[in-house]
């Protein structure tokens, strides 16, 4: 399953694992991405609330949780090829999140109504 | 809120899937294939930007030298025909009321090139300051469409693609040609850092010339690289590096800014920071880490105190490195000076290093 925050983060779900990234849409958007702010593992994060930002040539994002919890791993390969969200944004999440409260999914966005908010 | 306005190549731009956004009151491409592969081409050959937004005023009349001497911080005196200056026209309290290029026709015949987000301000401020003078004050934004050929390879694309030959134009001059029966103006100037040519010229023989570079396979560039550029190449943009409350000495462009000259709008206060040296400098920061300084950010001394504020940041494409300006306490302005910068939760060890980041390619 996956989900997403109008603020175009994704969660995808496995168990009570919950993958978060930013969708295709907002990568081709930002373009070129040199830099990826991520937690450090051991961190929580709130739904809703920034965990860090994203930075293109030109600005720099903050980055929302879709769900709460403690990050349990953060994409390593950002660190030194952040371009990697542009190739493949749904391959390369940013951290994974196990969840305290998977029931905060029921409020995202599915795949139909988040690709119309993106129309 | 004004309508968003929009130039004659707006259309163009869409059809061509540029990624558009308002500044300076115009809906304008910010890229087209993307801020780097743009950036790269004006480095390395040849770009082509629409900068139709850019004002043009035509100043004439028996005392228009000296209306330009007494409204502008660069010297006219005496300068040659069909030369360009550039400078800034200053608030009586020395900020900057607007930076631009001012090109000389003859000692009657003034062509000022201001910007679009100030239009409305600077063509206002000329009216005003321009009364106790014999001249005459004309807005012809409206009737010029601009265009900026950029890069190593451009004075070739122009003779090439347009047909115009710019091999005896030196930097900082331009020359009035006719291209089928109409006026045109084409300096060698332009705001990359590099060798290049600004054209002015209607819309109909704007859009005529976009078209002829694009079937060329010109690389069309957006504001977002034209951004990255002027920043490595040590200029500054108006609303980041120069506003109303920061005059041009502090800003650190007091070669700009002729002394020699008797009297010009806003000397005394800057004459003043000069001789006593002003509170707070603009200077190059490089930084450390991956996080990209940004407009805004705070910059810290040793003590963790904020000293100043970043300008101006960008993760530098042709030199791989995290640089900005920022505007800091004079004292903390020497080369080498160690600082910090805030971003986001972290701070970032930074040193301060000359801010023209990259030696500008100029053909002189």
């Amino acid at each position: 399953m996956i989900k997403y925050l109008p603020s175009h983060e994704y969660a995808r779900v496995e168990g009570n694992i919950a993958y978060v990234g930013i969708s295709p849409y907002a990568a081709q958007q930002l373009g070129n991405v040199v830099y990826v702010d991520m937690p450090e593992v051991g961190d929580d994060v709130e739904a809703g609330e920034d965990f860090g930002a994203i930075e293109s040539v030109k600005a720099a994002s903050d980055l929302y949780a879709p769900v709460s919890g403690a990050v349990v791993e953060i994409n390593e390969h950002l660190i030194d090829n952040p371009k990697l969200v542009n190739e493949d944004p749904l391959a390369h999440w940013i951290i994974k999140v196990e969840m305290t409260n998977p029931s905060e999914l029921d409020s995202l966005l599915d795949e139909a109504a988040y690709a119309a908010l993106c129309k | 809120m004004d309508q968003m306005k929009e130039t004659c190549l707006h259309g163009r731009h869409v059809a061509q899937g540029a990624l558009m956004s308002p500044f300076g009151g115009f809906d304008m491409p910010i890229q087209y294939a993307g801020i780097v592969e743009e950036h790269n081409a004006v480095r390395q050959h040849v770009g082509v930007f629409d900068v139709s937004h850019m004002g043009e005023v035509l100043v004439t009349g028996n005392e228009a030298e000296k209306f330009i001497n007494h409204i502008f911080t660069n010297d006219l005196t005496g300068a040659p025909d069909y030369k360009i200056y550039y400078g800034m026209m200053l608030h009586p309290n020395g900020g900057v009321v607007d930076d631009l290029l001012v090109y000389k026709r003859n000692g009657k015949e003034f062509f000022m090139v201001p910007n679009a987000a100030n239009i409305d301000k600077d063509v206002a401020w000329i009216m005003e300051v321009a009364k106790d003078f014999d001249v005459h004050v004309q807005h012809m934004s409206h009737l010029y469409g601009e265009l900026a050929v950029q890069g190593p390879e451009a004075e070739k694309t122009m003779l090439n693609v347009l047909g115009i030959d710019c091999s005896d134009l030196e930097f900082y001059t331009f020359k009035d040609v006719k291209v089928d029966g109409e006026d045109v103006i084409v300096s060698r100037t332009g705001y990359t850092g590099e060798d290049g040519f600004e054209i002015y010229a209607s819309h109909t023989l704007t859009q005529k010339f976009w078209d002829k570079l694009m079937a060329a396979g010109v690389q069309p560039c957006g504001l977002g690289c034209r951004d990255t550029l002027r920043f490595e190449a040590g200029l500054p943009l108006y609303g980041d590096e120069l506003t109303d409350e920061i005059t041009p000495v502090e800003a650190g462009f007091g070669m700009f800014v002729k002394f020699e000259k008797p009297e010009f709008i806003g000397r005394e206060v800057n004459a003043k920071q000069k001789a006593e040296g002003p509170a707070r400098k603009l200077v190059g920061l490089e930084v450390q880490g991956q996080a990209i300084p940004r407009h805004g950010y705070e910059v810290l001394n040793e003590a963790d105190e904020v000293i100043g504020e970043i300008t101006t940041g960008y993760h530098s494409i042709t030199l791989d490195k995290n640089l900005a300006f920022a505007l800091v306490k004079a004292e903390y302005s020497k080369l080498g000076t160690e600082l910090k910068v805030r971003v986001r939760r972290k701070v970032f060890p930074a040193v301060v290093v000359k801010k023209r980041f990259y030696t500008p390619n100029y053909k002189k």
